[in-house]
């Protein structure tokens, strides 16, 4: 149960992060950790004690079998996160070429 | 019929990949591709109002049910599917026809025209899926797509908006799949109607309730309900007209609006305490939404505030359709609150994007989309006047254009289930609204002519004007809907779909 209740941990130290956090790759970073911990969430659910790979060939007697399922979630998200990081970081380079910041308490022109 | 629902993810995703290949040969690929693509899919979804069965499943690459377990990705279109397909496909032909004239202001129209179609299908498969992990993916699609597209200026605001939103969306999305992890965990499914009947052989817990919350923050700040409002403003009013009509109009009613409802309508069991949280924050986006729009002189930013203000309409109807029916009370009331709801966001759909388009006509033409720099465009723009006239009446409730209707249903409903203080607020708010947008009316349109060299503005493009003036006119058709001939057709199937939990479960899992 501590495993879970780490992965948990890590998620909220991802989001201080975003909170916290002055500077845009940091930001960035955050984000990348929540994910992270989502993705180590979801290996545990599917793990099963003592449990074999779920491949069933002739002849194996093996029943007790881990939960393919939560594999292959963790595999589309990790892709989804590229992608969102990707989009993420082009943005945060942009951004430092017009203001020539990455300090998101000078990037501030749009409020009200 | 069922085989045609692919169709409504296979043909927008197929856009976005034909569009950019192919524009080196000829060079008006996307303008003409695009709103073709999006005139089918609209004829499509109407066609499914015309049905003979009430649900239809297919079942993705032919996984079917083993021994009444789902194994396999579900397509589900039922009759509040068939709403969200019409007006996502409506909005999204005619955001697209009218991006013909406005995109000559931008470079690099394919890669617009192909994130435009990557939207539309991540919406698509957001409203047409039955399985929770594969809306978590379509919802990513939508919204990875949308965060290209409010950058899509590249200057200061647009990289600015755009950062933020990404910052809150990622936030949002993982709030989501949390939920989706730890609901899997508990359920063993990831099938919606699957997960339903689990559910409901287990009984209410903590970690249910748990979860709950999980999904109305991540769908709420998706759907920029007040407490999580803080990034629509920006977003909205940075990105291109065309796209701030078709994230106004239909993206925060499909990923967060659409989801909302077919989690807590469909899969969990209706509480008190969610349906009353829901309520609340419905009440509290309609008030603080307008009282933060009245103050704006950005003519787009005051819509944006706005929207926020009309999705608060949307959440009372269902809120109280909700509390109702978890107290066992009137359901006829439940019936017209929902349908209420429901109606409010057809029509929101229609006039908001209209406004947002309005907004990018009088920016095309004058270069400027601060209030208090206009003036006297009616003379210069009388149909961009006449349009924008129609959907500021709709939108504040003015007979006999369609926001009168659906708010006067709302307000009925709340009055007849006794939530007094809510029916006062939705007046309240109402007037408040049409004092903002007397605003716009009187800076923008009306008043002296504030501009030295008046000559070379004239009236809009004709695809802007083109699409203006037909949602003009929806606007006004849409009154119908209160008919009840046209409100069995439209809304009646969804409202059905939504409150009989057997009507969406049984085709799927049988029970």
């Amino acid at each position: 149960m501590i495993l879970y209740f780490l992965c948990f941990v890590l998620f909220l130290v991802g989001l201080y992060g975003v909170i916290t956090r002055r500077n845009v790759i940091k930001i960035v970073l955050g984000i990348c950790i929540m994910e992270y911990s989502i993705n180590l969430l979801l290996v545990l659910i599917g793990y099963v004690h003592d449990g074999a790979a779920p491949i069933i060939v002739k002849g194996s007697t093996e029943t007790n079998f881990v939960d393919p399922l939560p594999q292959a979630m963790v595999l589309t998200v990790i892709v989804i996160g590229l992608a969102t990081t990707a989009m993420l970081l082009a943005i945060a380079i942009r951004v430092y070429r017009k203001h020539g910041t990455f300090d998101i308490r000078e990037i501030k022109n749009l409020k009200g | 019929m069922s085989a045609f629902i692919p169709f409504f993810v296979i043909l927008p995703l197929a856009g976005a990949f034909v569009i950019p290949v192919f524009s080196g040969y000829w060079k008006n690929m996307g303008k003409v591709l695009t709103p073709t693509l999006m005139l089918v899919l609209l004829a499509l979804s109407v066609m499914f109002f015309f049905r003979d069965s009430a649900v239809f499943v297919y079942y993705v690459g032919g996984w079917e049910l083993i021994n009444g377990v789902p194994v396999g990705i579900q397509f589900v279109v039922d009759g509040l599917s068939v709403l969200m397909l019409s007006i996502i496909n409506l909005v999204a032909f005619f955001a697209s026809f009218y991006s013909i004239s406005y995109l000559k202001k931008f470079t690099g129209d394919k890669y617009f025209y192909a994130l435009f179609c990557l939207m539309v299908a991540g919406m698509n498969g957001v409203v047409i899926t039955g399985d929770l992990f594969n809306l978590f993916i379509f919802l990513e699609i939508a919204v990875i797509a949308s965060y290209a597209l409010v950058a899509f200026g590249i200057e200061r605001e647009e990289l600015e908006a755009s950062f933020k939103y990404q910052v809150l969306g990622g936030l949002a999305s993982l709030l989501v799949l949390l939920g989706i992890a730890v609901l899997y965990w508990k359920t063993g499914s990831l099938n919606i109607a699957d997960i339903s009947w689990v559910l409901k052989q287990e009984g209410s817990s903590p970690s249910l309730l748990f979860i709950q919350i999980l999904f109305i923050a991540g769908f709420g700040l998706k759907a920029a309900m007040i407490p999580f409002h803080a990034w629509l403003p920006d977003a909205h009013s940075s990105a291109p007209a065309p796209i701030s009509a078709m994230l106004s109009g239909v993206l925060i009613k499909a990923v967060g609006v659409y989801a909302i409802m077919r989690l807590f309508f469909n899969m969990f069991e209706l509480t008190y305490e969610m349906s009353m949280l829901i309520l609340v924050i419905g009440t509290i986006s309609m008030v603080g939404g307008v009282f933060l729009a009245i103050g704006q002189w950005d003519f787009k930013r005051l819509l944006a505030y706005h929207s926020i203000s009309q999705m608060g309409y949307v959440f009372l109807g269902l809120g109280m359709g909700m509390v109702i029916l978890s107290v066992n009370g009137n359901k006829a009331v439940a019936v017209m609150a929902i349908a209420g709801g429901l109606y409010h966001m057809v029509n929101h759909a229609v006039f908001k994007g209209l406004l947002f388009l309005n907004s990018g006509a009088v920016e095309y033409k004058t270069g400027t989309r601060m209030l208090k720099e206009l003036g006297g465009l009616s003379e210069n723009m009388p149909l961009t006047s006449t349009s924008s006239f129609g959907a500021s009446m709709a939108i504040s409730g003015i007979p006999p254009f369609n926001g009168f209707f659906s708010k006067l249903m709302i307000i009925v409903a709340a009055v007849q289930g006794q939530f007094y203080l809510m029916a006062a607020l939705a007046v309240l708010v109402s007037i408040i609204t049409l004092a903002s947008f007397m605003k716009v009316h009187r800076y923008a349109f009306s008043g002296n002519l504030r501009f030295r060299d008046l000559k070379k503005f004239g009236e809009a493009p004709f695809s802007m004007l083109f699409s203006m003036l037909v949602m003009a006119g929806l606007c006004l058709l849409l009154s119908l809907l209160i008919i009840p001939v046209f409100r069995d057709i439209f809304l009646t199937p969804a409202v059905n779909d939504l409150m009989n939990l057997l009507n969406y479960s049984q085709p799927i899992i049988g029970f």
